[in-house]
């Protein structure tokens, strides 16, 4: 089975602009207006955005690996 | 763009016996480029005072704090503190920090809501009955933060006597030697040693179980990455917010409208906050320095890499491009995304707590006491990186 690609995405409703993605993540997340954003339509399945996501103090970013949802992960 | 090397000047500039920010930020604020500045120990470094600057350096990913450790930080004190997490970038940053950060989303903390509450109507009880006048730090902006980051961490409350003077140490800026800072990390460690050990035997519900489950079960961190967070969240978990908690009822007595307004509008109690946050510049200078991995210009000034730069979010929260008004208390300020709680991957992890705290403590306190009121002269932490006072008697 080849791995898919994962999707990711921003709520701009939980959004607090903390700068915890972009800064953490520049290659994915980008904070230039008054939510951060997400700049790739899919990523490559990589450890370090589910931390990102479990890191994110609003909760606002889910990761999607085109079955379900897998971050930020629940204990 | 300015690169000219002159003398730097003498830093922080904040005293330590107020809340004011000091009027050399005013100037500073106004000037092009940046301003070279020299702590009492370390090297020189570049000072950002303005806002759009702050959240440059905070957030890109040129500029690091784990560089800091090849080079002589500008700091306050001889010894260097064990910056810990604070002292790491990403990835490394963001593994340890997810670890921990679960336990402080919005939705996890707004859980503990009702236990703050009664906490605090429980503090409350306790000060009435023993009558005015009474010492809000003491009896109410301590044991209230303290009790909560115990609990959810796994600390025993009645140890506080023992960690107060550790954590007092390790975020002092008195004359203690590169040796006593030493040996107080050490004293602070081996404490929180025994407690970890002590959770391996009898596992509880609480954060330091879910952190040594993270590093036995899942190797996600080293045994002293374990250690050193436990001790990172009990000490950034109340010394904060126990000195905000006065610092926000001073700045509320000094504006008496704004209180009144509080008072007749009890719904703005988040909103207040968000503000007293931006409003009140809680360190006595800008610290953690981040270092430049690459040439970058910040604020009309080339910043080389390898040099450390600054950032004061007490002099960007007031910077008028940003905010109108600036050293106006408006309670009903919108759109305030101030720099309070820093900005970038070191956001404070504790914030949706602090603010939990700061909202429930201010909201009982002035509910219950409507002739809240100082009763004596206020004591300042003196020598310590966060402002606030020693003892703030208060009578109602």
């Amino acid at each position: 089975m080849t791995a898919m690609t994962w999707t990711v995405r921003v709520d701009p409703q939980l959004c607090l602009a903390s700068g915890m993605c972009a800064g953490a993540a520049p290659d994915v997340f980008a904070l230039d207006t008054e939510h951060a954003r997400v700049l790739p339509e899919a990523v490559e399945p990589d450890e370090r955005i589910l931390d990102v996501a479990d890191a994110c103090p609003a909760q606002a970013i889910t990761v999607h690996d085109g079955r379900t949802v897998i971050g930020p992960r629940r204990d | 763009m300015t690169t000219a090397d002159t003398t730097p000047l003498a830093y922080p500039f904040n005293t330590a016996d107020g809340l004011q920010l000091a009027e050399e930020y005013e100037r500073v604020r106004e000037l092009p480029g940046l301003l070279r500045v020299q702590l009492p120990y370390g090297e020189s470094a570049w000072l950002v005072t303005r806002y759009a600057d702050a959240r440059l350096v905070l957030g890109d990913q040129r500029f690091s704090r784990a560089a800091g450790a090849e080079h002589d930080e500008p700091r306050q004190s001889e010894g260097r503190t064990n910056s810990g997490i604070l002292g790491m970038d990403p990835p490394d940053h963001t593994r340890l920090r997810s670890l921990v950060a679960r336990a402080f989303t919005v939705r996890q903390v707004e859980k503990l809501r009702p236990q703050v509450r009664e906490l605090t109507a429980s503090l409350l009880d306790d000060m009435e009955a023993s009558g005015a006048p009474a010492d809000l730090v003491d009896s109410y902006a301590l044991p209230l933060p303290v009790a909560v980051i115990c609990r959810l961490l796994g600390v025993p409350t009645e140890d506080r006597p023992r960690f107060r003077v550790w954590s007092d140490a390790a975020l002092s800026t008195s004359s203690l030697t590169a040796a006593e800072f030493e040996a107080n990390r050490e004293e602070l460690r081996s404490y929180m040693g025994e407690l970890i050990a002590l959770h391996r035997q009898e596992p509880q519900d609480d954060l330091m179980t879910a952190l040594i489950e993270a590093r036995d079960g899942g190797d996600r961190l080293t045994e002293l990455e374990l250690v050193d967070l436990c001790v990172a969240v009990l000490v950034a978990g109340h010394e904060t917010t126990a000195s905000q908690i006065p610092n926000f009822t001073l700045t509320l007595l000094d504006h008496p409208d704004q209180l009144a307004r509080l008072r007749e509008q009890p719904e703005l109690i988040a909103n207040a906050v968000e503000e007293l946050l931006r409003f009140v510049p809680l360190g006595s200078g800008a610290g953690q320095a981040r270092y430049a991995t690459e040439d970058v210009e910040v604020g009309g000034t080339l910043v080389r890499a390898g040099s450390p730069v600054l950032v004061a979010t007490g002099a960007a929260n007031r910077d008028a491009l940003r905010f109108s008004g600036p050293g106006v208390l408006d309670i009903a300020r919108e759109g305030n995304q101030h720099l309070g709680f820093g900005h970038g991957v070191h956001h404070c992890l504790g914030a949706p707590l602090a603010r939990l705290e700061l909202q429930e403590a201010l909201s009982a306190l002035i509910t219950r006491f409507p002739g809240l009121k100082l009763a004596g002269d206020i004591t300042w932490k003196t020598e310590m990186l966060v402002r606030g006072p020693r003892v703030m008697p208060v009578a109602w």
